[in-house]
């Protein structure tokens, strides 16, 4: 991994523990590459969540460091490391919380400073990204599941993010709508982190996965690989599901 | 109250009152009801020329009349004690259709009804020609706390989503047999509401984190410039200036 390129993401032997003392994270290695799309797999209860908190620094490290193309997640950082790091929450209602798909979207820009034309400029070509200009003016309630988790990437989008990480983006969502976001994400040039269960939709968007389980990555390779190798899957409660099997190249 | 309520108080439209922006609405309706609420209640030609005033603002805005008469009933309640207070009034009586009134009441009922009615129509109006959200921008642009304006908006926001929430946990209900029939029943419902409140903090947790996460400071960042013109202004404001000008004029 040791390459000269600054990393977009670099997360250095991060721990944490819960202020009840349950402790999720017991020393979490992992870089992700400029452009890369990469998987981070692993059952409920492995730590995901709590490793994503970290990467924006909702959760600061209790031991150990993140970093963000450079930049290391510290409290005098943190506006810049939230702005350079796009989070897509699992339930889109959570993340869409403005009176309409325009201003949901303008939220962050507006934040970072932007007005005015510049503004629209930003938030139109975002929503354009992800197919939903047309819903700008809408109220996101009245927009479908799909849609909404669609404007949820545009709302991360129009902050040009060094690192898209999604949680979940497949959950909920029916056939068409996952691949129509299949479609999206593999448009975007953008790091992306995926964290998922949903092993097929690792396998058709990222080259390379890791699993995070018991708090540490347990694997990194790529996803063809680990995918193959049912007996690592079984060891880490993830299963293909019944039927799929890993497409020849 | 219904999903949806909302958007029966607001009636798309494009005349005059729905362009003009929020704030000098806002004022405007303010300083009207308070024009209204210092008048002596003995000046009736007065309160004629107020609801003479409104008259001319429904047909600017072109809000049908019955849509108007329609809203008011939220009024009703106000209505009955009006209508209670001359009956149960003390002092100076006097005899209408047999009943034995008290002048005061009479008096107080009147001025009730009158002030209230004013109020209410000038509310509905307001509430008719301008959106829910851009009245909210219009109180923050009113320097209206910060905070408070936030809260609004997020309960305009999440309406529809904590009352689908409500719908799904009746629906859990029902379809395993409960059906509230009688007192016995509330402390299902009361559990209910309890669950529901927690789901609803949980959410709003999560929705902070969300917030954070696109570079959230405490403050609403400033989206649309509704800046208002003096001609805006103007109009807007001739309403509550009209009225006072009348309330001068009775001295």
């Amino acid at each position: 991994m040791g390459t000269d390129v600054v990393n977009s993401l670099e997360v250095r032997q991060l721990a944490y523990a819960y202020p009840d003392g349950t402790q999720a994270l017991f020393g979490v290695d992992l870089s992700i590459a400029r452009g890369e799309r990469v998987a981070l797999l692993g059952p409920n209860g492995a730590g995901k969540t709590t490793l994503v908190m970290h990467l924006n620094g909702i959760l600061t490290a209790g031991h150990g460091s993140v970093s963000v193309a450079g930049t290391p997640v510290r409290k005098d950082t943190l506006k810049e490391i939230r702005q350079r790091v796009g989070l897509v929450f699992q339930d889109p209602d959570d993340q869409l919380f403005m009176p309409t798909v325009r201003d949901d979207v303008a939220f962050g820009p507006a934040n970072a400073g932007l007005r005015g034309a510049e503004l629209d400029r930003v938030v139109e070509d975002a929503l354009e990204r992800v197919g939903m200009l047309a819903a700008a003016d809408r109220p996101p309630h009245h927009l479908s599941f799909g849609q909404r988790r669609r404007v949820a990437v545009a709302t991360v989008l129009a902050m040009a993010p060094e690192i898209l990480v999604l949680d979940e983006p497949s959950s909920n969502l029916d056939p068409a709508a996952r691949r129509e976001l299949a479609e999206i994400l593999r448009s975007l040039d953008v790091t992306v982190l995926m964290v998922t269960h949903d092993l097929p939709y690792a396998l058709e968007l990222c080259e390379r996965s890791l699993i995070l389980s018991g708090g540490v990555i347990a694997a990194d390779g790529p996803t063809r690989e680990l995918l193959a190798d049912s007996e690592l899957l079984a060891e880490h409660r993830l299963e293909l599901p019944y039927g799929f099997a890993i497409p020849a190249v | 109250m219904g999903a949806g309520h909302r958007h029966q108080l607001y009636l798309p439209g494009d005349s005059v009152v729905h362009r003009l922006p929020p704030q000098c609405k806002l004022l405007a309706v303010f300083a009207f009801a308070l024009v209204v609420v210092a008048t002596p209640r003995e000046r009736f030609w007065a309160f004629a020329v107020y609801a003479l005033l409104l008259a001319g603002v429904v047909m600017m805005a072109r809000v049908p009349l019955p849509y108007v008469l329609r809203r008011m009933v939220i009024e009703v309640p106000f209505v009955l004690f009006a209508f209670f207070i001359p009956v149960i009034g003390l002092g100076e009586r006097t005899t209408v259709l047999g009943l034995s009134l008290s002048v005061p009441g009479l008096w107080a009922a009147w001025n009730i009804l009158a002030k209230a009615t004013l109020g209410v129509v000038a509310s509905i109006l307001l509430a008719a020609t301008t959106e829910p959200r851009t009245i909210l921008l219009g109180a923050q642009r009113l320097r209206l706390p910060g905070l408070l304006v936030q809260i609004a908006m997020f309960m305009l926001r999440y309406m529809d989503v904590i009352l689908d929430e409500m719908r799904r946990m009746r629906v859990a209900r029902e379809s395993r047999g409960f059906v509230a029939r009688d007192l016995r029943h509330v402390p299902v419902i009361a559990r209910s509401a309890g669950a529901l409140f927690i789901r609803s903090y949980e959410r709003g947790e999560r929705v902070h984190l969300a917030m954070l996460s696109r570079g959230y400071d405490g403050q609403m960042p400033i989206i649309h410039d509704m800046s208002a013109s003096v001609r805006q202004w103007g109009t807007a404001l001739a309403l509550p200036a009209v009225a006072l000008a009348t309330w001068g004029l009775t001295w």
